[in-house]
């Protein structure tokens, strides 16, 4: 981060300046995989069950859905890689992690305060990275088996077998994921889903979530604890 | 509502009944193929051809009898041949007539997402509906028969009818209708097992085959098209005929438990992050402590 990252003026109103979070270009990239993402999950919940079904003749029809589900895979994989080489140091699991993750029953109590600082993202998030990168090796392997399915000789049958439990199972977890994300995001913390659009955050929201980040980002020293 | 409506008894990929569930006013159809009165001649195969409307066109060569390796989308029925060589060193030239088997409890049903893509009639004949297709190969994966051939240029699935539009105007198939030594038989399905005990005893008491037996096969709640065989106990012999063919495990779960577990687990989520956040509510930034201002800006 720059010092362009932090707005300067006056200390005294110093909780409404904004700090820069997602860059325009992570932005554009989470939306990429968001919307690719949701495709998948329309298309891919039609297939999923007959009661819902009709979610494919929202975007086009079951043939439609069928066709364009693996490509918008890979639109979403696209994504995925570009996230991991841009956020792959930032998602490492450190020993602070560890801390924040014993406090778990205090972070869904909202009690944030009792939590240990944590650095851009927390615990959490990072688990939400890895479940995705994972869970989308899993999808994209069994996916591949899935897209030509008919081209597999009858000998290697088991492969298909595999892929369509491996694929709904996984599916499963990753909509799990997705779920929580969205909630937590969009809903449960107030000045997330903005950050994700124009990029910002004010200093107090960083202050308050993102602590060690807050410092870092800031430039200021961090008080002992 | 047309009359074969009430016919269904099972529809893929369908939320809801089905009209012909319970209904009990239609015999089941069979197939009887004795691969013993077999001579390989191929008749059916084109008799096939020339029903459904497809052309006969080029072919792999695999050095047997066999028109191709496996059916196809446009091929629906195939002689599997074997060159056999018995343990006391006699030789047998097994040809096995291959097509759906019209499955009681049918692999490509259970696992096609969807709705009537694939239906059941309650004379036993699975059918696929092409335009109700969306081309995915689920029933591929499904089927325990290697049957469902999938057509590139139009994303369908294709297979054999049991000659649906035939045998609903009271005609038999066309494979039947072609066969010249009478080892194909149709009629109602406790008429072809009958038909083909009988066949399988003779062949055991009269004709020196100790083995010989009937196939249709429990795993999928026996099928329409029923075989007799000199050696019942080694099926793969036919052209790798399954020994107890089933719905695979993978499918059955994915369609079973697992759907349950997720839909539960689905809905759960959904409900427990509303009531998460009725009894917990937002998470609200806080102000920066005051004395937090003295620590000095160095600049990055």
């Amino acid at each position: 981060m720059t010092t362009d990252a932090v707005s300067r003026s006056s200390a005294a109103n110093q909780n409404e300046e904004t700090i820069v979070r997602y860059t325009f270009f992570e932005r554009i990239n989470h939306w990429l995989g968001a919307f690719s993402f949701i495709y998948l999950l329309i298309t891919g919940l039609a297939f999923w069950s007959p009661y819902l079904y009709w979610l494919a003749a929202v975007v086009g029809g079951g043939p439609t859905a069928r066709f364009w589900h693996p490509w918008f895979g890979l639109v979403f994989t696209v994504s995925l890689s570009v996230t991991f080489i841009q956020w792959r140091s930032d998602m490492r699991i450190t020993e602070a992690d560890r801390a924040w993750a014993k406090a778990i029953p205090d972070y869904i109590k909202n009690e944030d305060d009792k939590l240990p600082p944590v650095g851009r993202f927390n615990y959490g998030q990072k688990l939400f990275f890895w479940g995705i990168f994972y869970g989308l090796i899993l999808l994209l392997l069994s996916g591949v088996v899935l897209w030509y399915t008919e081209a597999l000789p009858w000998s290697l049958r088991f492969a298909r077998y595999a892929a369509v439990l491996i694929h709904a199972s996984v599916a499963l977890i990753t909509i799990g994921l997705f779920l929580i994300h969205v909630y937590m995001s969009a809903v449960l913390e107030e000045g997330s889903f903005g950050s994700m659009i124009l990029g910002r955050v004010t200093r107090a929201w960083a202050w308050t979530f993102h602590r060690t980040w807050y410092y870092q980002v800031t430039g200021k020293s961090q008080p002992k604890q | 509502m047309s009359q074969a409506a009430t016919e269904l008894i099972r529809i893929s990929g369908h939320a809801g009944t089905v009209p012909g569930a319970g209904l009990n006013r239609e015999f089941e159809v069979c197939k009887l193929v004795d691969t013993t009165t077999c001579i390989g001649c191929k008749a059916c195969e084109v008799a096939c051809l020339e029903w459904n409307g497809y052309a006969f066109t080029e072919t792999t060569f695999d050095n047997t009898y066999q028109t191709m390796p496996e059916t196809a989308w446009n091929y629906w029925n195939l002689i599997k041949f074997n060159e056999h060589e018995r343990a006391d060193g006699s030789m047998m030239l097994l040809m096995r007539k291959d097509q759906c088997m019209h499955c009681a409890d049918p692999g490509c049903l259970a696992a096609c997402p969807a709705d009537a893509a694939i239906v059941q009639y309650a004379n036993g004949i699975v059918d696929f509906q092409e335009a109700n297709c969306i081309g995915c190969g689920y029933c591929i994966t499904g089927c325990p028969f290697n049957i469902p051939k999938f057509n590139p240029p139009s994303r369908k699935v294709f297979k054999c009818t049991l000659c649906n539009d035939r045998v609903s105007v009271g005609l038999e198939p066309a494979c039947i209708k072609a066969c010249p030594t009478g080892c194909l038989h149709f009629g109602t399905k406790d008429d072809m097992k009958e038909l083909a005990e009988t066949r399988a005893t003779q062949l055991r008491e009269v004709s020196g085959f100790a083995d010989a037996g009937v196939y249709d096969p429990s795993g999928v709640g026996g099928t329409h098209v029923i075989y007799v065989l000199h050696d019942a106990k080694n099926p793969e012999l036919y052209g790798g005929l399954p020994k107890d063919p089933q719905i695979p495990l993978s499918v059955r779960l994915w369609k079973g438990p697992l759907k349950w577990i997720g839909n539960l687990a689905m809905v759960g989520g959904i409900v427990g992050m509303a009531l998460h956040y009725m009894r917990f509510g937002p998470k609200k930034e806080e102000p920066i402590p005051p004395d937090d201002n003295n620590n000095d800006e160095r600049r990055v």
